[in-house]
């Protein structure tokens, strides 16, 4: 079993943003899988990337954005935390919902639990951490063929 | 890549070229000040072109949600044109896919505008 990690602390700025979504990107591109599962991690990432600048640290720049990848054959897991108050995830209204379905905000948890396989967000007063799994299933299944 | 935006006329539609990426920043800023001054200088029949919109995040969306409830509350319409897979399918998850007048040809959406 091979497994690679990558770590990251950044600042609270819309560059932390990019910075996460080519970051992921290059990490499910190194993990195998294709454009468009590539595509739902870094969005993922993003979105999860987003939340943490603005609605946990809201920009503050004493704050950072601690934000982790693991690879290993089965996994890509995603780490993002912030130092804000806390999300409430329970608080979150559906953005299907038809009363909110014009609303302007209130759908990044949402793609991020459209676009990954397990979603795990744990809030603490001293900020949320998100933990985002996508399986590497092509991997995972052509490393244990027999040769 | 930033996104870029122009405008043209046709048959009293203008018609929005956007190209790049409508995300949280620069990208929602370009289209919500673009729709705000069209919408200010009388120009209440916009086609938005997303044809070359390679990239859309949830701040976007929220931007296009926007842009389409700020026409329609200014008497406008606002319809979406030439979406690009990525787009379409973001519209079809949130179910944003039937809120918005979604066309793929040019010369038909100019018709379906209210005269």
């Amino acid at each position: 079993m091979s497994s690679n990690r990558v770590s990251l602390t950044l600042d609270s700025t819309l560059e932390t943003v990019n910075n996460a979504e080519e970051t992921a990107g290059r990490m499910a591109a190194e993990a195998g899988f294709d454009d468009e599962e590539i595509m739902k991690i870094s969005m993922a990432v993003r979105e999860a990337a987003v939340n943490a600048v603005l609605h946990g640290n809201a920009y503050d720049p004493n704050k950072k954005v601690m934000l982790a990848f693991e690879r290993n054959d089965k996994d890509l897991v995603i780490v993002i935390r912030d130092q804000g108050k806390g999300l409430d995830a329970g608080k979150i209204p559906d953005p299907l919902a038809p009363e909110n379905l014009l609303k302007t905000s209130g759908r990044g948890i949402f793609l991020i639990r459209s676009f990954m396989d397990v979603v795990e967000i744990h809030p603490s007063q001293t900020g949320t951490e998100l933990k985002m799994i996508k399986h590497v299933r092509g991997n995972a299944d052509s490393k244990e063929a027999p040769q | 890549m930033t996104m870029k935006s122009s405008t043209r006329q046709v048959d009293g539609v203008t018609i929005v070229d956007l190209s790049g990426r409508i995300t949280l920043g620069e990208g929602s800023i370009v289209l919500r000040d673009t729709v705000r001054d069209l919408l200010s200088k009388g120009q209440k029949k916009i086609l938005l072109n997303l044809g070359d919109v390679n990239y859309i995040d949830s701040s976007g969306i929220g931007e296009l949600v926007s842009a389409f409830t700020t026409a329609k509350n200014q008497g406008g319409e606002l319809k979406l044109l030439n979406l690009t897979k990525k787009v379409h399918d973001l519209l079809q998850i949130t179910k944003l896919y039937t809120v918005f007048d979604v066309k793929d040809d040019e010369a038909s959406a100019i018709k379906a505008f209210g005269k």
